[in-house]
C-alpha cells in the first residue's frame, strides 16, 4: 500500500465535520505554523518539500510563493483554484466533498506563509453542493477560532470566502479566474504582469490548486525534507489521480509519485485492469489537454524503460512519444474506442469553452470541431487530416492563454499516433455509415 | 533608453516602448500589422495576434530567445533585444495562419460593404494572407442591429478586436455595450439593443477595423474611393473639432476623425461634429487630405488584371475545391 497523506482518513465516519477531523489530528499544521514558525519558514518547508503545482502545469510551489511581492505595501491574497473543469479531472471535488477541512486548514497555513489576511476559494458553479460543504466547514473553523481575528490568540487574522463561478472552464486559467473574482467577464489577462506582482485587484496574489494547498498540511506536519522522501527525483510526494474510462475500478486514488503506470492500470489496488477482458488501446494521462498515447508508449517509454507516474517520466520523449502528468485526469480507452470520435468530443469541449478573445483559438477550435464532425459523418476528405494538423499548429503557441495549446495538443497527438484511423474514416464516405452525434 | 534591433535595423527608443511602436519609428515594411491595438485607447491589443513577432534575443543581459512568438503591440522592448518580423519564416507562417482564422467566418462581402477601400482586413489579407480558402463550411451570421439612430452594427463582419468596447469605456460616461457569450459565439452587443447614445459614441465607427460598425448617415451613399477627403475644422466646445470631410462635389457625405499613417485616430471627435454638420458653411476647409497608404482610396485605380493569370488561378482553385492535389501556382503577390 502506498502512503496516504491527503486521503488517510477518507473512510473515517464523520470526517466531514470539524470535530472528527480535529480528533484525527486536523489543524495541527495551523498550530505548528502560527505558534512555532515564521511565515518565511513555512515557505522554506514548502520549497524543501519539492511540491509542484497540482493544477496541471507542475510549477514548483515554494518558488511561486517566494515570487510574491512582499514589499509593495499592498494587501496580498491567496486564491484557491477550485474551478476543476478539465475533462477527466475530478480529484479536487472528491477531496473537498469528503475532507473539506483539509483545504480550509491548508488555506490558513498557506495564507499565513504569504501574509494574506483575506483569501478566496473560487469554485466552479456546477459544484454548488460542494461550495455549501465548504461554507459549513468555514463556519465551523470560525466557531473554533481557526479563522477570523487573532487566530489561536496570535497576531494573525484571516478571513476566508468561497466564491462560486458561473460554470466556465476558462475561469480555471488563473488570470481569467481573477477577472471573474473581481466581478468581470472571465477573459484571461495578458502576461506579464504575473499575479505574484499584480493579481487580484492589482495586488500581489498567489493562485494555487486545491490539492496543492491541501498538500501544505502534511508538508508542515512532517517537514519538507520528510515529504520529499516520497517520490522519485523532482516528482515528490503523493498525487491524487482521478481514473476514468474503460477500467474495472474508476475513482480517485492517492498514489506515491513514481508508481509504474502499468501497476496503476492493472493492479487491484488501483484501476483493476481494463474492463470486459479487453485490451488497452490508449491513455490520456493528465486530463483532456495532454497528448494521448497508444498502449505501447504509455506503458514503456520510447527508450524501452517502464513509464512511471512522475512529471519527468510521463514527459519522456517530449510530445513525439511522451505526454504530461497534467492535472491527474487519467482516462483509459479500450480496444473498441474510436479515436476520431474521442477527439471530436474533446475538441467540441474546447470550442465551447474558448473565451473568444484571441482569433486563433476562437476561430481555430470551431474549425477543427467542424472538420472532425464532418469526418465522423462520413463526409470528410483526406485533405481534412492535413488541415487539422496545420490548424492545430497555427493555434499552438500563438494565443493569449494556454487554452489554445490545450485544444491543439490533443488534435496533433491523436493524428500523430492514430493517423490510420483518420484516413480510414476519411475514405469511408458511405452515407450509411453516418454516426449520430449532436453538435450542441 | 533601450537599443533594439528589428529585422536587422537598430533603433534606440525610450524604455517601456512596445516592439510595435519601436518598429513604427523605423517605419516601412518591417512594421507588423495591427488589428486590435490602438494607440489612443489604453489596454487595447494582444487579441488579434496578427502582430506576432519572434524575439530571438531577449535582452543584452539575458540573451535567451523568448520561447513563443509574442504580440509586438503589448511586449515592451529591452536593451539589446533582437526581434524578427519579416525576416522570420515562422512569423510569416503564423501570421498567414491568423489571417486565415480571421477570414474563416468573415462574410467577405466587400462589394456591398461601406468599409471596402479603407478596410484593415482587406489590406491585411492582401499583404499577409493566402490566395485560397480552405474552409467549406457555412459562415457564422448575426442579425444586424441599429445601435441608436446613427450607428449600424453588422456583427457578422466583426473580428472581435474589442476596440469599440474600449472607446465606450474610456470616452463615454457609461458603457452600455460589450461582449456577450463565448468563443466563436461571442458577439458585440448592447444586450437589450439599448441605443448607444452619448457625445462620443461615434468614435466606435472610426476605430472599427472592418465594416462591423458603420455610420448610418453614410451607409450606401458612395464607395469611399469616389469621395474626396478634405481636412477641416470648426470651433467645437466638446472636442478638438479637427476632422476629415469626405466630399463628393460640394456635398459632405461623411465626417470622420483624422487617421494617422497606421489608420489610428489620435484626437477623437464628438457626435455633433460627426453627424450634425454636413454643410460646408459649418467648416473651415484646409486642404485635401493625403491618404498615404496603398489602399484604393489613394491609388484611385485597381491593379491591371492579367486575364491569363486569373484564368489559371480560377482553374487551380476549382481543382483545389474538389479536394485534389494542389498544383503549383504561377501567380504570386509581389
Ligand atoms: C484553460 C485553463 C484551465 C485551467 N483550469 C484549472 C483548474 O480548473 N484548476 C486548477 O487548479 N488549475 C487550472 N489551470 C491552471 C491554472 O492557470 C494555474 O496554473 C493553477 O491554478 C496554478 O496552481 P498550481 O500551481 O497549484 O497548480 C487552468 C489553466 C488553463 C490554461
Ligand atoms: S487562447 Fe482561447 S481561451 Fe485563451 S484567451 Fe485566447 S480565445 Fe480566450
Ligand atoms: S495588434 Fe497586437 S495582437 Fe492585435
Amino acid at each position: 500500500m502506498g502512503k496516504k497523506l491527503l486521503l488517510e482518513h477518507i473512510n473515517e465516519p464523520g470526517i466531514q465535520s470539524f470535530e472528527v477531523y480535529r480528533k484525527k489530528g486536523g489543524y495541527a499544521s495551523v498550530e505548528k505554523a502560527l505558534k512555532t514558525m515564521k511565515p518565511d519558514d513555512v515557505t522554506e518547508e514548502v520549497k524543501r518539500s519539492g511540491l509542484r503545482g497540482r493544477g496541471g502545469a507542475g510549477f514548483p510551489t515554494g518558488m511561486k510563493w517566494s515570487f510574491i511581492d512582499k514589499k509593495s505595501g499592498k494587501p496580498r491574497y491567496l486564491v484557491c483554484n477550485a474551478d476543476e473543469s478539465e475533462p477527466g479531472t475530478f480529484k479536487d471535488r472528491y477531496l473537498m466533498e469528503h475532507i473539506p477541512h483539509i483545504l480550509i486548514e491548508g488555506m490558513i497555513t498557506s495564507s499565513y506563509a504569504l501574509g494574506a489576511n483575506t483569501s478566496y476559494i473560487y469554485i466552479r458553479g456546477e459544484y454548488m453542493y460542494v461550495a455549501q460543504i465548504l461554507e459549513r466547514a468555514i463556519d465551523e473553523a470560525y466557531a473554533n477560532g481557526f479563522l477570523g481575528d487573532h487566530i489561536l490568540g496570535t497576531d494573525y487574522s484571516l478571513n476566508l470566502y468561497v466564491h462560486v463561478g458561473a460554470g466556465a472552464y476558462i475561469c480555471g486559467e488563473e488570470t481569467a479566474l481573477l477577472e471573474s473574482l473581481e466581478g468581470k467577464r472571465g477573459n484571461p489577462r495578458l502576461k506579464p504582469p504575473f499575479p505574484a506582482v499584480a493579481g487580484l485587484y492589482s495586488c500581489p496574489t498567489v493562485v494555487n490548486n486545491v490539492e496543492t494547498i491541501a498538500a501544505v498540511v502534511p508538508i508542515v506536519n512532517l517537514g519538507g525534507d520528510e515529504y520529499a522522501k516520497i517520490g522519485v527525483g523532482r516528482s515528490t510526494g503523493t498525487k491524487l489521480i482521478s481514473a476514468s474510462g474503460h477500467i474495472n475500478k474508476p475513482g480517485v486514488y492517492e498514489i506515491e509519485l513514481g508508481l509504474p503506470v502499468e501497476e496503476f492500470i492493472f493492479s487491484e489496488e488501483y484501476c483493476g485492469g481494463v474492463w470486459k477482458e479487453r485490451r488497452l488501446k490508449a491513455v490520456v494521462a493528465g486530463g483532456s489537454s495532454v497528448p494521448i498515447l497508444p498502449a505501447g508508449l504509455i506503458l514503456t517509454t520510447a527508450k524501452g524503460e517502464p513509464r512511471l507516474m512522475t512529471y519527468e517520466s510521463l514527459a519522456d520523449g517530449g510530445f513525439v512519444t511522451g505526454t504530461m502528468l497534467g492535472s491527474g485526469g487519467f482516462i483509459v480507452m479500450d480496444e473498441t474506442t474510436n479515436i476520431v470520435q474521442n477527439l471530436f468530443t474533446f475538441t467540441r469541449f474546447y470550442r465551447h469553452e474558448s473565451c473568444g478573445q484571441c482569433s486563433p483559438c476562437r476561430e481555430g477550435t470551431a474549425w477543427m470541431e467542424k472538420i472532425l464532425h464532418r469526418l465522423l459523418q462520413g463526409k470528410g476528405k483526406k485533405t481534412d487530416i492535413d488541415i487539422l494538423v496545420n490548424a492545430a499548429k497555427n493555434i499552438e503557441g500563438n494565443t493569449i492563454c494556454p487554452l489554445g495549446d490545450a485544444a491543439a495538443w490533443p488534435v496533433a497527438a491523436a493524428i500523430r499516433h492514430f493517423r490510420k484511423e483518420f484516413e480510414e474514416i476519411a475514405e469511408s464516405t458511405t452515407e450509411g455509415k453516418k454516426l449520430e452525434i449532436a453538435t450542441h | 533608453m533601450a537599443k533594439v534591433t528589428i529585422d536587422g535595423i537598430e533603433i534606440e527608443v525610450p524604455d517601456g516602448t512596445t516592439i510595435l511602436n519601436a518598429a513604427r519609428q523605423i517605419g516601412g515594411k518591417i512594421v507588423p500589422p495591427a488589428m486590435c491595438y490602438y494607440t489612443s485607447l489604453k489596454d487595447t491589443g494582444g487579441k488579434c495576434r496578427v502582430c506576432l513577432v519572434k524575439v530571438s534575443q531577449g535582452s543584452a543581459k539575458d540573451p535567451r530567445p523568448m520561447p513563443k512568438l509574442v504580440a509586438s503591440c503589448r511586449t515592451p522592448v529591452a536593451d539589446g533585444m533582437v526581434v524578427q518580423n519579416i525576416t522570420s519564416p515562422d512569423v510569416l507562417e503564423a501570421r498567414k495562419g491568423v489571417v486565415e482564422f480571421l477570414l474563416l467566418n468573415h462574410p467577405i462581402d466587400c462589394p456591398i460593404c461601406d468599409q471596402a477601400g479603407e478596410c484593415d482586413l482587406q489590406d491585411l489579407t492582401y499583404e499577409h494572407g493566402t490566395e485560397v480558402t480552405r474552409t467549406e463550411f457555412e459562415r457564422r451570421t448575426f442579425d444586424k442591429i441599429d445601435i441608436g439612430d446613427k450607428i449600424k452594427l453588422h456583427m457578422t463582419r466583426c473580428i472581435m478586436c474589442y476596440r469599440c468596447v474600449y472607446v465606450a469605456d474610456q470616452l463615454t460616461p457609461e458603457r452600455v455595450h460589450g461582449v456577450l457569450n463565448r468563443g466563436d459565439h461571442s458577439e458585440i452587443s448592447t444586450y437589450i439593443e439599448k441605443a448607444v447614445d452619448n457625445d462620443f459614441s461615434g468614435n466606435m465607427i472610426d476605430v472599427c477595423p472592418v465594416g462591423a460598425l458603420t455610420d448610418r448617415t453614410f451607409r450606401f451613399k458612395s464607395r469611399v474611393w469616389f469621395t474626396k477627403p478634405m481636412d477641416a475644422h470648426r470651433n467645437c466646445s466638446k472636442c478638438c473639432g479637427k476632422v476629415v470631410l469626405w466630399m463628393k462635389g460640394d456635398d459632405i457625405l461623411r465626417v470622420t476623425g483624422r487617421k494617422d499613417h497606421y489608420g489610428e485616430v489620435r484626437e477623437f471627435i464628438c457626435n455633433e461634429c460627426r453627424f450634425e454638420h454636413k454643410n460646408t458653411a459649418d467648416w473651415v476647409i484646409g486642404g485635401p487630405r493625403h491618404i498615404n497608404r496603398h489602399s484604393v482610396i489613394s491609388q484611385n485605380h485597381y491593379e491591371k488584371v492579367d486575364l491569363q493569370k486569373l484564368r489559371k488561378e480560377i482553374d487551380r482553385q476549382i481543382v483545389f475545391q474538389k479536394g485534389k492535389q494542389l498544383p503549383e501556382t504561377s501567380t504570386s503577390h509581389s
